[in-house]
């Protein structure tokens, strides 16, 4: 795949995960229009339009405020802020920091993105935005303290591909989204339960006409309530592993320097605290999992279809191999 | 009929002739935009030399040789006529800071300056840059001329006034070896 249809597979899933998510509330809202209105007594679907409408709302604002959102829950300081109250050390590694994004801007051909800081001490970043116009790169305390300036790079050129390939709109909706998605189900299933004596007088209602139906669409909705964040969470994750590799890749094409990239690479994975500051739902955006898994280690398809990352003892053999360098 | 597939065939070399056209003109301009970036950071690296070495000035009073020659290659470059002799001059002011940091590694308290340091990282990242924009603007260069000569637009790149763009290559045989660094004058 070359980078523009990578760009145009990004901007089309954007769009199908959007759908996805309408269509998902818009169930939910008719599950509840059914089965808490009692289906035939309201001749308005309440429920159905109210969800097209959070659904869109919530869609709408994904996409424009998404990255807010992301670096909002991460904690994340803008560099211009963080910079002055540094020590001189610090001031010197933020000072870098600004010029290593710089020099990536220039060498992929990109307006640079705005710099984030998170006060945190596990190696970590992330990128996130709808376009390289509306882009942010954010990056640990601890990844400015870990890695020296060449790691430093190798780590801002993958953040910097995953902008220029449109990565970060897909990742940075589907973020959003799940976040959205599992609150959702967690009101609906608490409504459930307080709901039970309601939802039961509607279902003897119903019984005259179709009650076999109704009860399977039931199941069928309480399944879809019940399992929506963890399909979300996959899916996620699905998306984000495959963008990992050619992130790299594409990472270590602007910087020439695979190795440099690996290193900090191997570097991320051994300092193996759990990123506090990164949520649950903005995993698939970092560059490593900041949830501190094991699961980085192991191979085998389980801990493939749970991980947000692609085994990290994989993706630094890759960049061996393009340097031409032997396995470690 | 025949008048027909004619018109039609003059018809899509037309529309073929004019997406070709404003695809090479996009093409250049992001080549000048490149060549341009380059001219940038040269600029800014010319500008953070004097800083440079009036910081350091006062701790390399016996280096009076090595800052004296970084002063006059970063004058020469300044005054430099054409790529080609800026590429060279360029090089040879490349050489010559390597070679005041190489001795500057001697002075400690220097090594420990705050200032330098961060001027220090303020001219290797101009460095990158530079390296960078090179980098990038043959990148689009190589796109540029591809797109000129391959077949069949090859045919009318050249009537529609289209020339290949040069691309950025190491003129100086110096440049392509490591800078000799004397050591030899530790103690000065």
């Amino acid at each position: 795949m070359n980078l523009f249809e990578q760009q145009a597979s990004n901007r089309r899933r954007t769009w199908a995960v959007m759908a996805v998510f309408i269509a998902f509330l818009m169930f939910l809202g008719y599950g509840f229009d059914r089965f808490y209105l009692g289906g035939g007594v309201t001749p308005f679907p309440i429920g159905s339009l109210a969800a097209f409408g959070v659904g869109s709302v919530s869609a709408w604002s994904s996409y424009y405020g998404g990255d807010r959102a992301v670096l909002l829950s991460s904690g994340a300081i803008p560099l211009e802020e963080a910079a002055p109250a540094g020590s001189e050390a610090d001031k010197l590694k933020y000072r870098q920091l600004e010029n290593v994004v710089d020099e990536m801007s220039i060498a992929a051909g990109l307006p640079r993105p705005r710099i984030y800081v998170i006060p945190d001490p596990d190696p970590n970043a992330f990128a996130t935005g709808r376009d390289p116009e509306h882009a942010s790169i954010a990056v640990t305390k601890g990844l400015l303290d870990t890695v020296n300036r060449d790691e430093l790079q190798g780590v801002v050129a993958h953040e910097l591909s995953h902008v220029r390939n449109l990565d970060i709109r897909l990742m940075t909706v589907i973020a959003a989204m799940v976040g959205a998605a599992a609150l959702m189900a967690d009101w609906t299933s608490r409504g459930l339960r307080m709901g039970a004596g309601g939802s039961s007088r509607s279902r003897s209602r119903e019984k005259d006409g179709g009650g076999v139906l109704v009860i399977v669409i039931f199941a069928l909705w309480l399944l879809a309530v019940v399992l929506a964040p963890v399909i979300g969470q996959t899916l996620a994750m699905l998306v984000s592993r495959k963008r990992e590799y050619l992130a790299d890749a594409s990472g270590a094409e602007l910087t020439r320097n695979p190795l440099a990239l690996a290193s900090a690479l191997s570097k991320i994975e051994n300092a193996v605290e759990p990123t506090a500051s990164v949520k649950q739902g903005t995993a698939n955006l970092c560059i490593a999992d900041p949830l501190g898994r094991a699961v980085g280690l192991r191979e085998g398809r389980w801990a493939n279809l749970m991980a947000s990352h692609p085994p990290m003892a994989r993706r630094i053999a890759a960049l061996q191999d393009m340097a031409f360098q032997p396995r470690s | 009929m025949i008048l027909w597939i004619l018109l039609g065939a003059v018809a899509v070399a037309v529309f073929w002739a004019v997406a070709l056209y404003n695809r090479l003109i996009g093409l250049r301009n992001q080549v000048l935009n490149g060549w341009r970036q380059i001219d940038v950071q040269l600029k800014r690296r010319h500008d953070l030399i004097p800083n440079l070495v009036n910081t350091v000035r006062g701790a390399m009073e016996f280096e009076r040789d090595t800052l004296t020659q970084v002063m006059e290659a970063r004058s020469r470059a300044v005054s430099a006529a054409g790529p080609q002799d800026a590429a060279r001059k360029e090089g040879e002011l490349t050489q010559a800071l390597g070679r005041l940091f190489a001795v500057a590694e001697n002075y400690p308290t220097l090594k420990a300056n705050d200032n330098v340091k961060m001027l220090q990282e303020e001219l290797g990242s101009t460095e990158n840059k530079v390296g960078f924009a090179r980098q990038f603007y043959n990148d689009i260069a190589t796109k540029f001329n591809t797109a000129q000569q391959t077949f069949p637009s090859n045919i009318f790149a050249s009537m529609l006034g289209f020339t290949p763009a040069e691309l950025f290559q190491i003129t100086d045989e110096g440049e392509r070896q490591v800078p000799a660094v004397d050591l030899s004058m530790r103690k000065g």
